[in-house]
């Protein structure tokens, strides 16, 4: 069965694809559990379906062949442009910016698939993942994105955990937080864009933090973290895809529930080495 | 005459229409160990942000080691350990190692990597905190009085010429505040690092400091601890609203 995914090309594209989204969503994702960012994730899915939805309707009432995920990803970057400037306007209530952008592209979608004539078999595996769906371009454009998210985060990991422990602190050594801050949502637009076509719109942010979440449980300090995040999700995208071809089930459900008995496994484990004298944890 | 610097020249801050902090003439000298007093909302925060740049003032001039703030960019010379040290995420999972390293972010820049030689200065640092068995420790998992440690190791790492405490003992238990001014001690005198503490603390100030700095909306006295003490302490208790006590700070 797991020769399946190199016999066919079709899968091998969508193997290659699940690897690199299992490395770049949960790298990126420790920085966004740590900035308590996480349901920003969620909400820039949200409007990255805005951006499927679009190109799915532009390409069907214009024939013009715009492939959603680029519509997906214009839009997804717009909207973290346009999330920056919400948390400036609402300085004190920054988490206001996650249900504006969130219902915001809900709505557009909504709007844009009813324009479309409804829903299409294509549209489903954008929301759900799908393990058929991944094509040669798209695997080349989500590669390319890999290799700028790898790059950019080896570039900069120093300013960006140093912004991420403690901005006042970062700002008075001297490190442009507002620079940095813009380029790390636009990489989280940019992951989001491109894990969906394996995990889903709706289950894209699990990708990003469950892995983390698990990793956190476990590891001593922020490379470890990195480090044990990437596994886990490597893990839950490996044994969610080739679940969710044998039994026939879009691989968002499967990759998710496969994050989740990670994350349980680490619980479970984290408190048994605490009950036999592990780390101490809650001293102060 | 002593090297000074930072100096401030006819500053002014206003909040919302109210005056913070109104016509400030300062001056540090370098190698100096000054405390910074005054009454809560009395500006002394706020003056430290304005050094700092991370607050603009409305009027009046700042000079950092000679220079016009403007054109001031060697920020490695200054550590700050703020207020807010004791109130971080922590939760964060970083090491002790992993945190000092963070004071040398900016020195280091964005293609350069981390070397052998950065390391042994982050180990040096958290080792002149008496910290070096914990390195590998996560941060949370420190008592607050080790936690600020950690922070002044962090503040140090990129060998400042100034550091700028605001408030650091809040939440430090008495026996670790005896520790922290010991460690204040000897980065004055063995490092010769210049140091402005802000503090409630002013039975300690009067031991420790070489300069003390009375800030309530403006400069109420600048100069020698000793003659601190002697002042009229009706002065004080008029400026504070209540008698004051050179007594070491509860918490």
């Amino acid at each position: 069965m797991i020769a399946d995914f190199f016999e066919y090309d079709f899968l091998r594209h969508t193997f290659y694809t699940g690897l690199l989204i299992g490395i770049i969503a949960p790298l990126l994702g420790t920085f966004i559990v740590v900035r308590r960012l996480s349901l920003i994730a969620d909400a820039l899915s949200h409007v990255t379906l805005a951006g499927i939805a679009f190109g799915l309707f532009v390409d069907k009432k214009f024939a013009i062949g715009i492939t959603p995920l680029y519509s997906g990803m214009g839009f997804s970057v717009l909207g973290s442009i346009f999330i920056e400037k919400l948390r400036a306007v609402y300085n004190a209530y920054q988490e206001l910016a996650i249900p504006i952008i969130l219902s915001g592209g809900v709505g557009l979608s909504v709007i844009f698939i009813a324009l479309a004539d409804g829903f299409n078999t294509d549209l489903f595996n954008y929301l759900f993942g799908s393990v058929s769906a991944v094509s040669k371009q798209d695997f080349y454009l989500i590669l390319a994105i890999s290799v700028i998210i790898v790059t950019v985060i080896l570039v900069f990991y120093k300013q960006l955990i140093t912004l991420s422990f403690d901005e006042e602190h970062a700002v008075v050594s001297g490190i442009h937080a507002k620079r940095i801050h813009f380029l790390f949502i636009i990489l989280t637009a940019l992951v989001i864009a491109a894990s969906i076509r394996i995990v889903g719109v709706l289950l894209v942010s699990a990708l990003m933090t469950l892995p983390v979440a698990a990793a956190m449980r476990l590891a001593k300090g922020f490379k470890q973290m990195m480090l044990f995040s990437v596994l886990f999700g490597e893990a839950a995208v490996m044994i969610g895809l080739i679940t969710g071809y044998f039994f026939s089930i879009p691989p968002g459900g499967t990759i998710v529930l496969a994050s989740i008995a990670i994350l349980l496994i680490a619980i479970g484990k984290k408190r048994l080495s605490y009950h036999s004298g592990g780390i101490a944890y809650g001293s102060k | 005459m002593a090297d000074t610097i930072v100096s401030t020249t006819s500053l002014t801050y206003a909040y919302e229409r109210k005056n913070i902090l109104t016509d400030i003439h300062f001056e540090l000298a370098r190698g100096s160990f000054m405390g910074l007093v005054g009454p809560n909302g009395g500006g002394k925060t706020t003056f430290i942000k304005i050094i700092l740049g991370l607050l603009q003032p409305d009027s009046g001039t700042i000079y950092l080691f000679g220079q016009p703030m403007q054109q001031f960019k060697d920020w490695s010379k200054i550590g700050f350990v703020s207020q807010k040290a004791n109130t971080f995420n922590k939760g964060f999972p970083a090491t002790v190692f992993e945190v000092v390293s963070m004071g040398l972010t900016a020195k280091i820049g964005y293609f350069k990597r981390f070397t052998a030689k950065h390391k042994e200065k982050v180990l040096r640092a958290i080792d002149q905190v008496g910290m070096r068995d914990y390195a590998n420790e996560n941060i949370g998992h420190l008592s607050g009085g080790q936690q600020q440690r950690i922070f002044i190791a962090r503040a140090i790492v990129s060998s400042p010429e100034l550091l700028i405490l605001d408030e650091p003992t809040v939440g430090v238990d008495q026996e670790n505040v005896q520790r922290f001014y010991q460690l204040l001690h000897e980065l004055n005198h063995e490092h010769g690092i210049t140091l402005l503490l802000v503090t409630h603390d002013t039975g300690a100030m009067t031991r420790h400091a070489t300069d003390v700095v009375c800030l309530n909306e403006t400069l109420h006295f600048h100069g020698d601890p000793k003659e601190y003490e002697k002042q009229t302490k009706q002065d004080l208790s008029d400026l504070y609203g209540h008698p004051i006590n050179s007594l070491t700070h509860e918490h």
